[in-house]
């Protein structure tokens, strides 16, 4: 059973789990998902993509970054059967420009390339274990804490 | 701009004059259509007057007080430009490279005599070669000895003969010397590039000295094979070069393709993190960690503190010239003056460079206690002011070579530092004491039941401390340190750790007229951070209005990379408030850590509730879930984190005490304004809805219930 006590103007409140089982009554706004204060995910609102995404790592800033935009933004916007298939040109040029540096961007080519694929929710099995794992190893050092 | 004005009024007259005439002329050549027009001679000269004979006088007025107008502006303007010349050859030549002086001598005599010649004829010398008194503001002829810097420059001297031809005046246009130090420069001497530049050429026609560096720059680009060259401007300039800048840097490019960002930093390394100067670091089991400065996460993942290694950034030299942009940092420069009409710096080695954008970012200094200050050189050796890398290193060093430490400060740097060390005082025997004027650890911020349990944990790391204790004063005794309480205590030691608060560095206030808060400090910006028009500020250093929690300065890691990446979205044109609450941390060893955020005030009512911690609720096992090493991540990097689900392997620990994990709510006026996540994690979240809404719940223990206390 959960106590009370108070000490002084502080208050504590122990609970067992029995006692927190019962669902929460307090109410909370509903958020609205396009309020431009907000922090955004990758994609935003109006269907662009928001190249300040923390999720993005570094990608979009750094020495590569326009070569990135311009592959991911092809990709994002690509309407062919196969997404992207027209993109390979700027896709060889990013990954040409990572390659100049590799401690940047440690050399996981394959997984480099299905980045972009995965993250932008789309929906193969094996494309999300891929991105998951990349950017992660992108650069290690290229974490940034974000919140 | 006076001038200017004397010279219309006299004109004026003259000129409705001659409007007339010529409307009258006009109209009468309009109605005379067909009929020869009286009034237009034909066999006229082409500059002889329109009308007739007293409009002769009346023209040839006019173009005199013109003439005579223009003269006298451009004499006034070329003597303003001699005495700021002047000034500036004066401060020039008190810089330490006198070594180009000696070769300039030499190369100037040769120069004199060529210079005659290019000199309109009417013009006389004024001075003698050997003078250096007289300063020429047309200095480009001098030049002629970088032969590709002759073209630009030559052209101006030609033109400037030529205005100068109807009269003579006493404009001292070529011969004079300029003085020896900083005029041709030797192509291969670097430093007389640096000093040319501001040097040569004041351009003649009066324009203001900024761009006669960038005009410099170009010719002497061309001549130095080497370019050792400072960007003047800068389109994002960054003053500071810690985690709000790179933010900020980052979120700059992010937005803006091809940016060009400049960082001037006093520090000599590039953008780092600071958390794990006082964490990980510590824990690190290998021996050239003050080196590599890298620390293994819990995830087993190790990483620099660094934020980018240097290949992401790019030199400041290569800076103007770079197609996509990129991040420059100058690293041991100080920006010690703002001009904030002009949109432009000046550093400590009298380089300005101007911007389009600029963020403050400066930080802050560590306080230090005056009774140490006032204790003199010797207490002041055995002091660390616990701040950056290089300190890091040497308390490193010390504490592995003296035998008691003594932390003075119960806040978050303190206690860190000192279960960190206490850490260490079991394999070397050292000696850790922490003591601080609250009556627990953490005083000012956990409330205190909290406060003592946390103390009492400190305690096991390895700690002694001593609550309640001021310090009264401290002296250097055989080679020791002796720390006298205000209440009698006393206590020996070898060295002192102040980690007694952060004063905001607002150095820059004064010279680029910006308002600093008296109350809590730093510079005063608004919710979207900024100061005045193209300015803003973010980190340690900005107090700024935040929409919901009202005007406060937030001295952690996650407000830096928060406010250092919304300055920059501003600053590329998104103009949004503080809106998204950063969170803070802290590990008190591994078994005691909690995430908070908002306002966290022990002197707030709060509400706690708690449940019975199991040992998997420990933040080693927090981060090994989410895969992250630095907890404000695995909130919003879940998309490129993989879980790595494991069960921690270590023993249960036994939580004898009632506060194993739970949420504690701060309250202001019956709202949340702040919350505690005690050894619970992953709920940032909720936490940051629960104070986003701003609600008053009636009921905290239905909100507690949100957090889900008892699962993992």
């Amino acid at each position: 059973m959960s106590y009370c006590r108070e000490d002084g103007k502080d208050r504590i409140i122990f609970v067992t789990k029995e006692d927190h089982e019962a669902p929460s009554n307090a109410e909370l706004i509903a958020d609205d998902p396009n309020d431009p204060y907000e922090e955004q995910g990758l994609i935003l609102p109006d269907g662009g993509i928001n190249w300040n995404c923390p999720c993005l790592g570094g990608m979009a800033s750094g020495p590569c970054g326009t070569q990135f935009k311009e592959a991911f933004s092809c990709f994002h916007y690509s309407k062919e059967e196969v997404k992207g298939s027209e993109c390979i040109d700027k896709f060889r040029s990013m990954q040409e420009c990572m390659q100049r540096f590799p401690e940047l961007y440690p050399q996981e080519d394959d997984k480099e390339e299905s980045a972009p694929a995965g993250s932008s929710a789309s929906d193969s099995d094996s494309s999300p274990t891929a991105s998951e794992e990349s950017p992660e190893t992108l650069p290690p050092t290229d974490e940034q804490t974000a919140s | 701009m006076l001038k200017c004005r004397t010279v219309w009024r006299k004109l004026a007259p003259l000129a409705k004059c001659s409007s007339t005439l010529c409307r009258q002329n006009v109209r009468r050549t309009g109605l005379n259509n067909g009929r020869t027009p009286v009034c237009v001679p034909a066999a006229r000269m082409s500059t002889g007057p329109v009308g007739g004979g007293g409009d002769n006088l009346k023209y040839a007025l006019l173009v005199g007080a013109v003439s005579a107008g223009g003269l006298l502006y451009a004499v006034v303007t070329m003597k303003s430009d001699q005495r700021r010349y002047k000034e500036r050859m004066e401060e020039l030549s008190t810089r330490p490279q006198k070594t180009s002086i000696t070769e300039q001598t030499q190369s100037e005599p040769p120069a004199v005599p060529e210079d005659q010649p290019a000199a309109a004829p009417s013009i006389e010398e004024t001075s003698s070669p050997a003078e250096a008194e007289a300063p020429k503001e047309e200095t480009a002829p001098e030049v002629t000895d970088t032969p590709p810097a002759d073209e630009p420059v030559l052209e101006v001297s030609p033109e400037e003969a030529a205005a100068a031809v109807p009269v003579v005046e006493e404009e001292p246009l070529v011969s004079s010397e300029p003085p020896p130090s900083e005029l041709s420069e030797p192509p291969p001497v670097v430093e007389s590039v640096v000093l040319a530049e501001p040097a040569a050429a004041e351009p003649p026609a009066a324009e203001p000295p900024e761009p006669q560096p960038e005009v410099l720059v170009e010719s002497v680009v061309d001549s130095t094979p080497v370019s050792l060259k400072l960007p003047s401007h800068a389109p994002y300039l960054l003053i500071g070069g810690g985690t709000a800048s790179f933010a900020a840097a980052r979120s700059i490019r992010a937005r803006d393709p091809g940016a060009k960002v400049l960082i001037v930093t006093d520090e000599p390394d590039l953008p780092y993190m600071r958390p794990p100067l006082s964490k990980e670091l510590w824990f690190s089991d290998d021996p050239a960690v003050t080196e590599t400065l890298r620390f293994k996460q819990w995830n087993g993942k190790e990483r620099s503190i660094y934020f980018q290694p240097p290949s992401f950034y790019i030199r400041p030299e290569d800076l103007e010239g770079a197609e996509n942009g990129g991040v420059a940092v100058l690293n041991n420069r100080k920006v010690v003056y703002m001009d904030v009409r002009g949109n432009k710096v000046k550093l400590d080695d009298d380089t300005e460079i101007s911007y389009d954008k600029c963020l403050i970012a400066t930080g802050g200094i560590p306080r230090n206690l005056q009774v140490i200050e006032r204790a003199g050189e010797d207490v002041m050796k055995k002091t660390t002011l616990f701040r950056k890398i290089e300190d890091f290193k040497s308390l490193d060093k010390v504490s592995r070579n003296v035998k008691s430490v003594t932390i003075i400060g119960g806040g978050f740097l303190g206690s860190e530092l000192a279960c960190a060390l206490g850490r260490r005082s079991t394999e070397s025997g050292l000696e850790v004491i922490q003591m601080f004027p609250e009556k627990g650890n953490m005083g000012k911020v956990l409330p205190e039941y909290l406060s003592n349990w946390t103390t009492e944990k400190v305690k096991t790391e390895g700690v002694k401390v001593l609550t309640e204790a001021l310090v009264k004063s401290v002296n250097c005794k055989d080679d020791k340190l002796e720390i006298r309480l205000k209440d009698g205590r006393v206590v020996t030691t070898d060295h002192i750790v102040a980690a007694v608060g952060l004063e905001p560095n607002v150095d820059l206030a004064k010279s680029a007229g910006l308002e600093v808060d008296s109350d809590f400090g730093g510079y005063r910006v608004n919710a979207e951070l900024q100061a005045r028009s193209n300015i803003w500020v973010a980190g340690d250093a900005a107090c700024f209005y935040d929409i919901r929690l009202g005007r406060r300065r937030v001295e952690h890691h996650d407000h830096a990379v928060v406010s250092g990446r919304l300055a920059g979205e501003n600053m590329t044109g998104a103009s949004k408030p503080y809106w998204h609450q950063s969170m803070f941390w802290s590990d008190l060893g591994p078994d005691v850590g909690y995430e908070a955020i908002g306002i966290v005030d022990s002197s707030l009512p709060t509400v706690g509730v708690f449940a019975k911690a199991t040992a998997k609720d420990t933040p080693k096992a927090a981060t090994e879930k989410s895969g992250t090493g630095i907890r404000s991540e695995s909130e919003t990097e879940d998309t490129a984190v993989s879980p790595v689900a494991s069960d921690t392997p270590s023993p249960a620990a036994e939580h004898k005490d009632d506060f194993g994990k739970g949420v504690i709510f701060y309250l202001r006026d019956k709202v949340v304004v702040g919350i505690i996540l005690w050894n619970v994690f992953n709920r940032m979240p909720i936490a940051r809805k629960i104070i986003k809404d701003g609600e008053e719940h009636a009921d905290l223990n239905e909100v507690a219930k949100l957090f889900n206390i008892h699962e993992d």
